[in-house]
């Protein structure tokens, strides 16, 4: 594929004995949304997670194949795995805010990387709460614990630190599943606009979401990728009979 | 009739669950408040004849003479609790890092056990291993090496006895705290770029704050009350200790030791309660304390 930011060769990944991602090979276009499809424990959270290495935080995991970002092999690289990390958003299933204040959610990722300038760091943490539009609904209670902020809030605050550390890619996993269908649809109106300046990897269930906002899908079943194309032609011809029978609602 | 049979057996279940509720909260509030008034009562004529500062602040302790102060006794007690837990706290904070974060799973399934058994031993078992090892070891070994000559009954061997004691305890307490802190904010602080280190310095001591601090809590009231252990490796001699190889005589052990001996000495039942009461009070302290840390720190 032409203009693809990540591609994935013959990724396998073991948890102990049990074999969770069977030959992956999958091209994820840059500046698009890709949406990962699929029935619940097919393993399309482990294929996220293995993309920004939280795979290896479990002794028990096998991972063999590449992981090509920009052409560089992430799995075997050189490289720091902080730095790997840093080049990717994650937002999970649920909103985990740090056990800290608002402003220092967003400042937590700058920090670390060693920014320390009090006028820096203020003009980031408005700017990034700005692009979630979360500024006017926090600019007065940045000291507050984050964990004050209403589920949708909070999610919307996940996405901000995110952003905030600069990362090519967010990978979104199921980030609307806990939100009402309002801050639902922020988080979709968000990631249409981000698609200019990111590439977002979304996992979702939601078939109306993937039609929605995806560019490009890839339907994953028991561990395998059955089908990837493009959204308009995997929702209007999809080629494979696993794919038809989920689309239909054959199975979840 | 079936019915209301089964209405009625619920209500009565529901009175008896209730009555017995009020009983035990009672038990619960009334047994320390009890214990309080009764120690108060029986320190009060000691309390009548010298100045809560004298009892606090004097170290002149010659029952016979009527002349009862505390001092050495409070600062023992203070100095093994304090060395203890200054022991205790690093040990206990990175084993229990060590264990939930680094360590493979089955290392923790082993040692969870074994923490618990530890935590459950008799004190008297510390206290005799304290006499066949530390002794010794602070006698031939650390004291010449400060070239100190010591018998090794002091304020350090019942520190080191005692932290020894509530390493367990404390350790317990904390792999349980790190343990209920969701992964996937460990997870998310390391997506963030954070180092491992840093996550566990940011995120994991943070979000366990307020537990960590009870816990410590928790093992000072432990260390504080602590009396047979101690007893056996702290020396009971009524000389206001100024160093760590010299023997204290920390305010359980005066209980303990005097207790149903010497009670013909006017006042010595009522000095013996009124270091009763100060236990009581301090350990209320330091729980109320932590308590309050929890608090403010959870908001
Ligand atoms: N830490 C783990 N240890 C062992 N097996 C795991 C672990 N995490 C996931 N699995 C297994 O890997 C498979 C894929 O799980 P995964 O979470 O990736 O599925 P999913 O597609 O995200 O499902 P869902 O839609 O329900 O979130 C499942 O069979 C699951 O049981
Ligand atoms: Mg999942």
């Amino acid at each position: 594929m032409q203009n693809s930011i990540i591609d994935i060769k013959q990724l396998n990944l073991y948890y102990g004995k049990q074999h969770i991602l069977k030959d992956i090979n999958i091209s994820i276009p840059a500046k698009k949304i890709t949406v990962i499809l699929g029935p619940s424990g097919c393993g399309k959270t482990t294929l996220l997670r293995s993309l920004n290495r939280l795979t290896e935080l479990d002794a028990s995991v096998k991972i063999s194949g590449e992981i090509l970002l920009n052409g560089q092999d992430l799995l075997n690289s050189t490289e720091d795995v902080t730095t790997i990390r840093k080049k990717m958003g994650l937002l999970a299933q649920r909103p985990y805010p740090l056990p800290m204040s608002i402003y220092n959610n967003v400042a937590y990722g700058l920090r670390i990387s060693g920014r320390r300038k009090k006028k820096f760091l203020n003009s980031r943490v408005e700017y990034y709460l700005r692009q979630t539009n979360l500024w006017d609904e926090v600019k007065d209670r940045l000291k507050e614990p984050a964990a004050t902020l209403s589920i949708g809030q909070q999610q919307r605050l996940c996405l901000a630190r995110g952003l905030a550390v600069d990362p090519q890619i967010i990978l979104a996993d199921e980030p609307t599943s806990a939100l009402d269908p309002h801050s639902s649809r922020m988080i979709e109106e968000k990631f249409a606009e981000l698609k200019d300046s990111y590439t977002i990897v979304l996992v979702t269930h939601i078939l109306r979401q993937a039609k929605n906002i995806a560019d490009h899908v890839i339907f994953m079943y028991m561990g395998q990728v059955v089908e990837q194309a493009d959204v308009r032609e995997f929702f209007e011809n999809p080629k494979e009979q696993q794919t038809k029978a989920y689309l239909q609602g054959q199975f979840y | 009739m079936n019915g209301l049979k089964v209405i009625y057996n619920r209500n009565l279940r529901n009175r008896i669950h209730l009555s017995w509720m009020w009983i035990s909260l009672g038990v619960v509030f009334v047994l320390p408040l009890s214990l309080f008034i009764g120690l108060m009562w029986k320190s009060a004529i000691l309390l009548d004849q010298q100045s809560l500062i004298d009892l606090l602040f004097s170290s002149e302790w010659k029952p016979m003479a009527g002349k009862f102060g505390y001092l050495t006794f409070i600062v023992s007690s203070v100095w093994v609790t304090m060395i203890s837990l200054l022991i205790a706290g690093p040990v206990c904070l990175l084993t229990a890092i060590h264990l939930t974060q680094y360590a493979k799973s089955w290392v923790l399934k082993i040692m969870a056990p074994v923490i618990d058994i530890l935590a459950g031993l008799p004190s008297v078992i510390f206290g005799v291993w304290g006499i066949l090892f530390v002794i010794p070891l602070l006698a031939n070994h650390i004291g010449p090496f400060f070239g100190k000559s010591v018998s090794g009954y002091s304020i350090l061997a019942g520190a080191i006895v005692l932290s020894i004691m509530i390493i367990p305890f404390i350790l317990n307490i904390l792999i349980e705290i790190f343990q209920t802190v969701p992964k996937e904010l460990s997870e998310a602080s390391l997506s963030l770029g954070a180092t491992r280190w840093q996550t566990i310095k940011f995120v994991l001591l943070k979000k366990s704050f307020p537990g960590i601090v009870s816990a410590f809590g928790l093992g000072m009231s432990r260390a504080f009350g602590e009396t047979i252990a101690v007893l056996m490796v702290v020396g009971n001699v009524v000389h206001l200790p100024t160093g760590v190889f010299q023997p204290g005589y920390p305010l359980p052990s005066l209980i303990a030791n005097n207790y149903g001996e010497m009670l013909s000495i006017p006042m010595y039942d009522s000095a013996l309660m009124f270091s009763a009461l100060l236990l009581f009070v301090v350990v209320l302290i330091f729980n109320a304390i932590s308590r309050l840390i929890i608090l403010r720190s959870s908001r």
